[in-house]
């Protein structure tokens, strides 16, 4: 128990950046856009983060302006995606490319600079419980807002109007556009969200997983996180899954050195990456499930004919 | 009066070829506002970074160093990207190439032969295609997506590269750095211009452009690739084997990125370190686009962003810039190319639009 009880602590640390960015990812590509600049929304979401934490002192302000910087970063994509009509493989790559080396440029200053952490929240009481209790009720406040989202996220997409628009948008822009929805709206807003749920991701993993700066801190996570995405085949419930089964991946390797495992420590760094193309490979042989569950006009350019 | 887009009957065929070059422009426009919001003179920032690296027989040499790699990667996934294959991984490719070719180095460490470097050119091409290989064995059997696997094997070539040179491959002599030997002299890439760097590799970047522009558009292979790009349909009608496809642009990208990866340690670095390469990889995917899917236009945008890397190295040196800055400029560039290949397709139109197909 007293090994295990900090292991589940380290993986919901490690979950929770993916869980975000996966999350948004999912609702943009459920319009039907493939974003793949993830890794750079995030990173740039990491930087700004601890800029702002580190600056102003408040962990507040620091969230909030992750959370724009990653909606940015994705507004430039749309503009060149749904203004432009660019196609969006090489946009998002432009994207993750123009990311790091931007973020690298603004914390260049930021290089050795530590930071405490944001605080943990204890919710009354619950908190108390043994076990369970520190594991879920004393968190800090993005770990909660990850596990809100899920809920919001499951709820809107399966039980709203607005949730079935944007199925319609990216399952088949033309239906939805001759049923008089604005594809394009729709589309920028989805992109928008999985811009600034990927800053989170980012603010979480420079405000709490490792406090500090370190150039391409993201590690891969953002692509890690599209990955998820197709392993969850765009199930809310499964990105949970998916996120929290690689969280325990990629921290395998801390714990496997404490207890002595002779494992070399970039053999044991591989395995999230390794893990990435296994649960790939597992998912898309089965094409019958990728048929069902992909949005169908997902990474299509949308021209109006009229 | 907004500026509406009106749809070409036909793709222009001068803006495939303006839209880089506005997108250049642009980029440097974009550039100068960097530098005054970082209160650097634009003035001599450009100077760093453009007049310089052009400004002596010594600087040109290194801009053919640093454009060898680039061209060479530029062209293999020129090839690839023109048939809708995204092997976007080129970096974890190399790194396998520099190492597999570092390792038979280090094999013959203080032999001679002439045999040593053709073994090494060999190893290097075989690692980074067997690197590959792993990419289109996946997705011709699994249809796993290729973006994310080859990159993911970037992140895992470069961890096994750290672990060799942290463990089997370290120098006995080292003092524990994390350092393979110095090659021997019989390791290293002849230099084809004496008191530079400029190695036999350029050379090979300028038979690969040729090469590519062969293929691409004298042989059926490149007739094929086309088709498989911008008519999947067709191609699966005209029987052209879509597993084909992605097996021989794979293989070819992943052969020729471990080229490029094992000319950089036999050549400019000498030995086997944590890092082999800055990004070149990576940046060989920009060179790609920018060149315009074409093996020329891609020599003339490995040379561009040869420039960025040693234009961003001078600017570190004399003003003190980060060096981060060109990989800002880069992005940047791939963005402004993107938004200005609207202009192929469209054309701006001032005032009443008389058939307007779309409003931007």
């Amino acid at each position: 128990m007293e090994l295990f009880i900090p292991a589940l602590l380290t993986i919901i640390t490690a979950a929770t950046p993916l869980l975000f960015a996966a999350l948004g990812e999912m609702v943009t590509e459920k319009s039907g856009i493939l974003n793949l600049g993830v890794e750079g929304m995030m990173v740039m979401g990491a930087i700004t983060g601890f800029v702002i934490v580190n600056y102003t002192g408040s962990v507040t302000l620091a969230i909030g302006a992750s959370i724009l910087a990653g909606v940015l970063m994705a507004a430039l994509f749309a503009l060149l995606v749904l203004t432009f009509h660019a196609s969006q493989v090489p946009t998002g790559l432009a994207l993750t490319i123009f990311g790091i080396g931007l973020s690298a440029l603004v914390g260049q200053n930021m290089i050795g600079i530590a930071y405490e952490g944001i605080p943990k929240i204890s919710i009354p009481y619950l908190s108390d419980i043994p076990v369970i209790g520190t594991l879920l009720f004393h968190q800090d406040i993005l770990v909660y807002i990850s596990l809100i989202m899920v809920a919001l996220i499951y709820l809107f997409l399966n039980k709203t109007r607005a949730g079935l628009i944007l199925r319609a948008v990216g399952d088949s822009h033309d239906a939805a556009h001759a049923m008089g929805y604005s594809v394009m709206r729709i589309r920028l807003m989805a992109t928008l969200f999985g811009g600034g749920m990927a800053g989170l991701g980012g603010a979480y993993l420079s405000l709490a997983y490792s406090p500090l700066w370190v150039e391409q801190m993201t590690a891969g996570r953002g692509w890690i996180a599209l990955a998820l995405v197709v392993f969850a085949s765009w199930r809310t419930g499964r990105i949970l899954f998916g996120a929290y089964l690689f969280g325990g991946i990629s921290i395998l390797q801390l714990h496997a050195q404490a207890l002595g495992i002779g494992v070399p420590s970039q053999v044991m760094s591989m395995l999230p990456y390794l893990a990435t193309i296994l649960v790939l490979v597992i998912t898309s042989s089965d094409q019958t499930q990728i048929r069902l569950n992909a949005p169908a006009s997902l990474g299509r350019t949308f021209q109006p004919s009229r | 009066m907004l500026p509406n887009l009106v749809k070409r009957q036909l793709p222009s065929r001068s803006m495939v070829y303006l839209s880089p070059v506005l997108a250049f422009l642009l980029s440097l426009l974009a550039g100068v506002i960097l530098f005054i919001i970082m209160r650097v003179s634009p003035l001599a920032a450009l100077h760093a970074f453009f007049v310089e690296p052009l400004s002596s027989a010594y600087n040109l040499s290194e801009l053919g160093v640093k454009a060898t790699p680039l061209v060479l990667i530029g062209v293999a996934l020129s090839l690839g990207f023109k048939a809708g294959v995204w092997n976007i991984g080129a970096e974890g490719q190399l790194t396998i190439g520099g190492l597999c070719g570092g390792a038979v180095a280090l094999f013959f460490y203080e032999k001679e032969g002439i045999h040593i470097i053709p073994l090494m050119l060999l190893a290097g091409v075989l690692g980074g295609m067997a690197w590959a290989a792993i990419v289109a064995f996946l997705r011709v059997k699994f249809n796993a997506n290729e973006i994310l696997t080859s990159l993911m094997l970037s992140y895992v070539a470069g961890l096994f590269l750290n672990f060799m040179v942290h463990g089997p491959l370290k120098d006995p002599d080292g003092f524990n750095f994390p350092e393979s030997r110095l090659f021997s002299d019989s390791a290293i890439i002849p230099v084809i211009l004496e008191g530079t760097r400029l190695h036999l590799g350029a050379i090979m970047a300028l038979i690969s452009v040729v090469l590519g522009w062969v293929i691409l558009s004298r042989s059926l292979l490149g007739y094929q690739i086309k088709v498989a790009g911008s008519a999947p349909a067709a191609s699966e009608h005209a029987g052209f084997s879509k597993s084909r496809i992605i097996w021989v642009t794979l293989l070819t990208g992943g052969g020729v990125a471990g080229l490029a990866g094992v000319l950089e340690v036999a050549g400019p670095i000498g030995q086997l370190l944590p890092n082999i390469s800055p990004g070149y990889g990576f940046t060989a995917i920009i060179v790609a686009y920018v060149g315009r899917l074409h093996p020329v236009g891609a020599l003339f945008a490995g040379l561009l962003m040869a420039v960025t890397y040693l234009g961003g190295e001078t600017a570190q040196i004399q003003l003190n810039l980060p060096v981060a800055v060109t990989g800002v400029f880069q992005g940047l560039l791939l963005f402004f190319l993107l938004a200005c290949d609207i202009l192929i397709y469209y054309r701006i139109q001032f005032g009443k639009p008389a058939l307007a197909v779309e409003k931007s």
